[in-house]
């Protein structure tokens, strides 16, 4: 057998492109519906990821409706919600699918397959210079897979006993007894099926991003010029292909225990509402909340590390300096894929974790903030004495650098066992987790959108819409967030409908108001993003420059609107690394121009 | 000598796979490792509960039956059985990748033939004894095996038991689906036209990893 059969086992696969790219015609099904193109599958997971924003994002205003002014009953809300806001009132389980669904939603399903399912997608062909991803068939598949997976969830909405409402880590028992909540009957069932559709849709996309990184790397395009977006998605789809099977086999257990009788969580229960004694013994919950935990940490990595690759690119781009520390960038990442799997038990030090076992996940977590400090440092020494240009992507950038800064340091807090013990399931904890990796994520897609926009559908966002946007929401996500801490010191904690029963939480009444006001307000805000990224889908200003940024990468060296595999000749020859900026007098050098011998080296 | 020195040095330069492979082999190495995440998991879950519960069923005791024999008493002879059907399924799988490599269909179709029948009669095995334990009262939550030491039985005994070799037997029958798809590719000359049987190979991979699970998954339930 020889060689070159081995390594293009699929002729009809890859090389097509060149031959056929003309001759093909595409209908309508196959152009935007059962796309194969990485391009459209991007803007698939990326629209998908938005509906799925506003829906997790409205869930948040209906609970922080309950938190603000938890003695007035809004009337339309029964006309909205019917029997889940009886008198205008959300009633207690309602709350509590509201915020459980809000955070599935949110981490799976905007920040899981909204973020990296479109940059992956989109990013990885067009930076390393391949015509689609190894597999374009499995792409599709991961893509309906995903969004079979939302259909799932969204239905269990509208079932009578309404979605699961035991919280996102889905802990049993609770998740595991019918009889325990309404929310635990068949809200919980529709639940896993979910998170397995889900589950899939993640290892089918994890391993073509994987395969396409490592083996369709264009002529000169060594793993060491790659741009740090390309390392950044490589090690978010590493991260999700070795993690996500583990919550597997945690909600197959847990449907057994659901449906079969098996006690693999369960031992010793009394259920009051059916005032029965359970017959399940020797089972364990503990050993959920690993199974849960191991998918869970990386899960954390899995959302950050994309936006930490995009900010990097849009900050070099920007700021027209080459990224500080590439190197130093790359065995930080790694180390942060390696970490995150050493220290998913910082979310169990209260269950009764041996105290020495702890203090060994208190090293290791702390240790996570070697890499993530280096990446900050190597962040703003990019930005200092740069020339910067304020476009709203390179906005988004910094912000998301403040905030992974503000979220990073309460993590130092957190991942103390000793401080664990008063700070563990309060505000605290909401505030950090929100700030750094829910808003500072969502803060690198933003950037991702506003940069990569012009290369997505040919048109720019508008500036004027962007710029009320980012600063109208980096300062309502301090202000919902900053407050937060406070209320987490004081002990105040998660997950609770009215805390007017506690005399020491009354003083926080008035600060709650104004958190949901303002969280009301930023929820609003989101929707001139909206309203900008479909407007300008349509009619916005159309770009008349291959490389309107001026980068380096190889995207920009793609037509304007690029067909499907992207270059119309030949895949153009990489000669250098992405981040030649402001380098021998010159604003930047395009990744496929050769070393000049009289150039300086860096 | 010297002129593979250079041609190393550009392994990972771009426009090659640096591993020599195809696409789909990486993938398939990829999926493993995750699926080696699975069992895993289920095989650490196994030990949580196990060394968790005071007392455990004696697998002597429980596995001690064989088909068509009556009432004898054969400790762990059924189980060895099928495990060596299955072993020899991997050799039969290693001689249709052998095949392949010299591209000689007939002796692909022949060995991967092997290789099918192999991975049927272990599902045969574990379907008579799945039947043959539920006959005598176990099944998911129901024990009827009393512990070693005479304690009542410990439930998570079956639960367990069902549960990963279930899953074990799924991967078993994706793996002989999978094996029957390469057989009617093979005889309708999709792997000739192609000049190579590297589908063959990237399902032996699978079949062989379903292998290497079972020597855990029967340490496990069959002798400890």
């Amino acid at each position: 057998m020889s060689n070159d059969v081995a390594l293009h086992g699929h002729p009809e696969v890859v090389g097509s492109h060149e031959a056929h790219a003309h001759h093909h015609k595409e209908t309508f099904i196959t152009k935007y519906v059962f796309s194969q193109d990485h391009k459209m599958i991007a803007k698939q997971f990326l629209i998908t990821g938005m509906v799925w924003a506003v829906i997790g994002g409205l869930m948040s205003v209906l609970f922080r409706l309950q938190l603000g002014f938890p003695d007035e009953s809004f009337p339309w809300l029964e006309d909205v919600l019917g029997r889940w806001a009886k008198g205008g009132k959300i009633s207690a389980e309602n709350y509590y699918a509201l915020i459980t669904m809000h955070g599935t939603v949110l981490v799976f399903f905007v920040l899981t397959g909204g973020l990296s399912g479109t940059f992956a997608n989109f990013l990885i062909p067009l930076q390393i210079g391949a015509r689609d991803m190894a597999s374009p068939m499995m792409n599709m598949l991961s893509y309906w897979f995903f969004f079979g997976g939302s259909i799932v969830m969204i239905s269990s909405l509208f079932v009578q006993t309404g979605p699961f409402s035991g919280g996102w880590t889905a802990y049993p028992p609770l998740s595991a007894l019918g009889d325990a909540s309404p929310g635990s009957k068949v809200g919980m069932d529709l639940w896993i099926i979910s998170m397995a559709m889900f589950i899939i849709s993640q290892l089918l996309a994890g391993l073509n991003y994987i395969s396409t990184v490592l083996n369709m790397r264009t002529k000169g395009m060594s793993m060491n010029r790659l741009p740090l977006t390309v390392w950044a998605l490589f090690f978010t789809a590493v991260l999700g292909v070795l993690s996500f099977p583990v919550l597997l086999s945690g909600v197959v257990l847990l449907i057994f225990d659901r449906h079969a009788g098996s006690s693999f969580y369960l031992s010793d229960i009394f259920i009051a509402s059916t005032n029965t004694a359970l017959p399940n013994e020797g089972g364990s919950a503990i050993l959920y909340q690993h199974l849960f935990w191991f998918l869970g940490h990386p899960e954390v990595y899995i959302i950050l590390l994309p936006a930490m690759g995009i900010a990097s690119e849009v900050l070099s781009v920007n700021a027209r300096k080459p990224i500080f520390g590439y190197f130093a960038m790359i065995i930080s990442m790694f180390a942060i894929t390696v970490l995150a799997f050493l220290v998913w038990a910082h979310h169990m030090f209260v269950t009764g974790l041996n105290p020495f076992l702890g203090s060994v996940f208190v090293l290791l977590t702390l240790m996570i903030a070697v890499p993530s400090a280096i990446k900050v440092f190597n962040w703003l020494t990019t930005l200092f004495k740069a020339n910067i240009r304020f476009t709203p992507a390179m906005l988004c950038a910094i912000g998301f650098v403040s905030l992974f800064i503000s979220g990073g340091l309460t993590g130092i807090f957190l991942g103390n066992s000793t401080l664990d013990i008063h700070l563990h399931d309060t505000y605290f904890v909401i505030a950090h987790f929100h700030i750094v990796m829910g808003v500072s994520a969502f803060f690198g897609m933003f950037a991702g959108v506003y940069h990569w926009f012009p290369k997505m559908y040919g048109r720019y966002m508008n500036n004027t819409l962007a710029y009320i946007h980012f600063w109208g929401t980096i300062i309502g996500a301090y202000l919902i967030f900053w407050p937060m801490h406070y209320e987490g010191f004081a002990g105040m904690p998660r997950r609770y409908l009215d805390y007017g029963i506690w005399e020491s939480f009354k003083q926080f009444a008035e600060l709650n108001k104004f958190i949901s006001i303002v969280a009301i307000i930023t929820f609003a805000l989101q929707f001139l993003f909206l309203f900008n990224f479909f407007y300008s889908i349509f009619k916005g200003r159309k770009v008349k420059d291959q490389n309107p940024w001026k980068a380096n990468t190889l995207e920009w060296t793609t037509p304007i609107n690029p067909g499907h595999g992207n270059w119309p000749g030949e895949i153009p020859e990489v000669h250098r690394w992405a981040y030649d900026y402001s380098k021998d007098g010159r604003d930047f050098i395009p990744q496929t121009e050769p070393i000049d011998p009289n150039e300086s080296k860096h | 000598m010297e002129q593979a020195a250079p041609a190393k040095q550009n392994l990972w330069g771009g426009g090659k796979s640096p591993f020599n492979v195809e696409y789909g082999k990486t993938m398939m190495w990829y999926f493993l490792m995750s699926d080696a995440f699975t069992f895993g998991a289920f095989l650490i879950s196994y030990g949580t509960i196990r060394f968790s519960s005071h007392a455990w069923p004696d697998p002597n005791h429980v596995f001690r039956s064989f088909p068509f024999i009556g009432e004898m008493n054969v400790p762990l002879a059924f189980v060895t059985l099928m495990t060596f059907i299955l072993i020899m399924s991997s050799v039969t799988m290693v001689l249709a990748v052998h095949a392949g490599h010299q591209r000689n269909k007939k002796e692909v179709v022949k060995w991967m033939i092997f290789t099918i029948i192999g991975g049927l009669m272990f599902l045969g095995c574990q379907a008579w004894e799945w039947w043959h334990l539920h006959h005598q009262g176990a099944w998911w939550g129901s024990n009827p095996f009393i512990n070693i030491d005479g304690t009542p039985a410990n439930i998570n005994f079956t639960n367990l038991f069902f549960t990963i070799t279930g899953f074990h037997g799924f991967h078993v029958f994706s793996g002989v689906i999978i094996n029957i798809v390469m057989l009617i590719m093979t005889l309708n000359n999709v792997f000739e036209k192609r000049g190579s049987y590297l589908m063959i190979e990237k399902a032996g991979l699978y079949w062989h990893f379903v292998d290497l699970v079972w020597v855990f998954v029967f340490t496990c339930f069959y002798l400890f």
